[in-house]
């Protein structure tokens, strides 16, 4: 339970007891910092050192022109596939938690049947598409007139089929995420909303995603996260990713190894920023509850008897709805409140 | 604390009610029920708890559907519109049920102010978004509201900086920004402290004396009998009695009227 924070001197009067207030050392935290030290160096070690792994090869192709366009086409997809999915989560969630039978158990099948098969399937049958339909057109259905069509194959490239399959398999996923945020927002917030006379679309934008954002947010992070790598599953469909362009350039010159550490040093890059800005957006829609960066963490624990300190933006969280305000004051009637 | 705003005299029906019936699977929660509210006048319904009052108030602004019966909001069917022949009746279209809930403001229980707005927003959100009114304009209009309610000084703080009784006072200034005819409360003290339960109370007399009309489900008895022109007694979804506050209060005529009286006052 958070209390609510008492007025302004609240950081020296902390600051007061810290002094006061000493933990018991705590040696085991020691011995264990210095064994996990000690195993990390070794192993380091023991690569680094190590004859077959070939770092002039990896220097030479960390920014190689090829190795960067493969890199920037890995940045395109995931930002592309994470957008239109996000786009997708949305409608899907929307109509998951809409009246209609009809539109639920559309939306139902489509995450049934997106995050049932494995993406890999689905990145080969989009890429094949031309073998199921040979041309695509818009027109009348039911072999009508055709206002244009286009041969599959060309339509269909390879980074067309990635996006293809990325965004409609994160939108299954996005969906989720976003009905499990949706309905964590107090339904009398729609009420609230529709007594105002608002639409349900302006309902759903201006008071209920937003509130829904802080259930939302951290699970996104992760989907994005886990979609930067992803990513390196079109390799087998010609995506001209990061991974892609790797296994091509040690198909040619036999350097697997070197290669991958070249690729996966990139990844790592776009995850940590990717990480850093995380944690930037969750502190931003919940200041309270976003945990402090890594190393404050490691740092806090060390200290004898000082957990890491709350984040100063922790006393903001007055921006979050309190559950307080549902004090009772007669007794059985209003424990019964008046939404149900 | 004397009437230089008292309630202009008209007959004016702004409410009426008649044989509103509303079912919740097997329990009927409405069993036919009628009712008018004239301009101006303030009607509180009192009544046991599960008796159907949230339900009725709900029904007035079409959060809830009726299965039978007719409520009419300033002249005009409220949710439904004449179909077809012998006085069927269906659903309009979603865009006329909310231009009817524009001039119906509703206070909720449990406030239900956008947590993620200040109270200046919360009170500019109907106007801007619905109405779409210049913004400076809503602005000031609302900082009067605000002013009104005794919250001027309020306006950047967010619901959760705000007491329970400052909360439901900005709700009541955000219901009153769409200039409603009508404004519906359902139990607006109830979630309260009861230190705070005042402060409300005295912003709906005011209110009252400026002349708005007001459906008020209470169970603050002493405002029933101080502020309200007629009260009503609702039991098992039904008008058990109806009449002036003095009628009800002091002398009910029926058993359960006197029943549920002696456990509240
Ligand atoms: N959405 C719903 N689904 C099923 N039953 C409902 C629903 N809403 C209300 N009810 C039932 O209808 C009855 C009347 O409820 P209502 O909230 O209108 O009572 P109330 O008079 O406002 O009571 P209180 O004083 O406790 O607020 C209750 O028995 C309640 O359980
Ligand atoms: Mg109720």
């Amino acid at each position: 339970m958070r209390h609510p924070a008492p007025p302004a001197a609240t950081g020296a009067y902390e600051d007061d007891l810290a002094l006061l207030v000493t933990g018991r050392p705590r040696p085991g935290r020691w011995i264990a910092v210095l064994a996990a030290a000690f195993a990390a160096v070794w192993l380091a070690w023991t690569v680094i050192v190590n004859p077959n792994l070939h770092w002039d090869i990896v220097a030479k192709y960390q920014f190689d022109g090829v190795i960067l366009e493969g890199l920037w086409v890995t940045v395109q997809l995931t930002l592309i596939s994470q957008v239109v999915g996000i786009v997708i989560g949305v409608v899907v969630a929307v109509m998951q938690l809409s009246d209609s039978p009809v539109l639920r158990t559309t939306a139902g099948a489509y995450t049934w049947f997106f995050r049932g098969t494995p993406l890999l399937v689905q990145l080969i049958f989009w890429f094949n598409l031309a073998l199921l339909f040979p041309e695509i057109s818009i027109g009348i259905p039911f072999d009508g007139p055709k206002l244009v069509s286009w041969q599959s194959n060309t339509l269909i490239t390879g980074f067309v089929a990635a996006l293809l399959g990325l965004s409609i398999n994160e939108g299954a996923y996005m969906s989720e995420i976003v009905r499990a945020g949706i309905q964590s927002v107090d339904p009398g917030q729609r009420e609230a909303g529709a007594s105002l006379g608002m639409s349900n679309l302006r309902i759903l934008t201006r008071v209920v995603l937003p509130q829904a954002m802080r259930v939302i947010i951290p699970p996104f992070g992760n989907q994005f996260i886990s979609m930067l790598k992803t990513t390196s599953l079109v390799s087998v469909i010609a995506g001209a990713d990061l991974m892609t362009v790797s296994q091509h350039l040690y198909l040619a010159n036999f350097e697997v190894i070197a290669l991958l550490i070249v690729a996966s040093i990139w990844y790592l890059v776009l995850t940590t920023i990717a990480s850093i800005a995380q944690h930037a957006v969750e502190r931003r829609f919940n200041p309270a509850a976003a945990p402090p960066p890594l190393y404050r963490r490691v740092l806090g624990n060390l200290r004898p008897g000082r957990g890491p300190k709350k984040p100063a933006a922790a006393k903001q969280a007055a921006r979050q709805p309190e559950k307080s305000v549902e004090k009772s004051t007669k007794s059985a009637k209003s424990a019964k409140g008046e939404t149900r | 604390m004397s009437t230089t705003l008292s309630k202009p005299p008209t007959d004016e029906v702004i409410l009426s009610a008649r044989g509103v019936r509303k079912r919740f699977g097997e329990l009927e929660v409405l069993c036919g029920i009628d009712l008018e509210v004239r301009a101006g006048e303030v009607l509180c319904v009192i009544g046991p708890s599960g008796s159907g009052k949230s339900t009725l108030l709900r029904c007035f602004n079409h959060l809830e559907k009726i299965d039978a019966g007719r409520i009419e909001v300033n002249g005009e069917l409220v949710g439904y519109e004449p179909y077809g022949s012998a006085g069927r009746l269906r659903e309009r279209r979603p865009r006329d049920i909310r231009h009817q809930r524009e001039r119906i403001g509703m206070v909720f229980q449990r406030f239900h102010l956008f947590p993620h707005r200040t109270a200046l927003q919360n009170v500019m959100e109907g106007p801007t978004v619905v109405k779409r009114r210049p913004r400076g304009e809503v602005e000031s209009r609302a900082r009067e509201l605000l002013d009104r309610v005794g919250l001027a000084d309020r306006a950047d703080h967010y619901p959760a900086q705000l007491s329970g009784g400052q909360q439901q006072r900005v709700a009541i200034a955000r219901a009153l920004a769409m200039d409603p005819t009508l404004m519906l409360f359902d139990e607006p003290t109830s979630a309260l402290d009861p230190e705070l339960v005042g402060e409300v109370l005295g912003v709906m007399r005011d209110l009252a004396r400026s002349g708005m009309t007001m459906v008020v489900v209470t169970h603050e008895m002493g405002f029933a009998r101080e502020v309200a022109d007629r009260v009503v007694f609702m039991d098992r979804g039904a008008v058990v009695e109806a009449g002036s506050p003095a009628d009800v209060f002091t002398a009910p005529r029926h058993d359960r009227t006197r029943a549920f009286l002696s456990t509240v006052l």
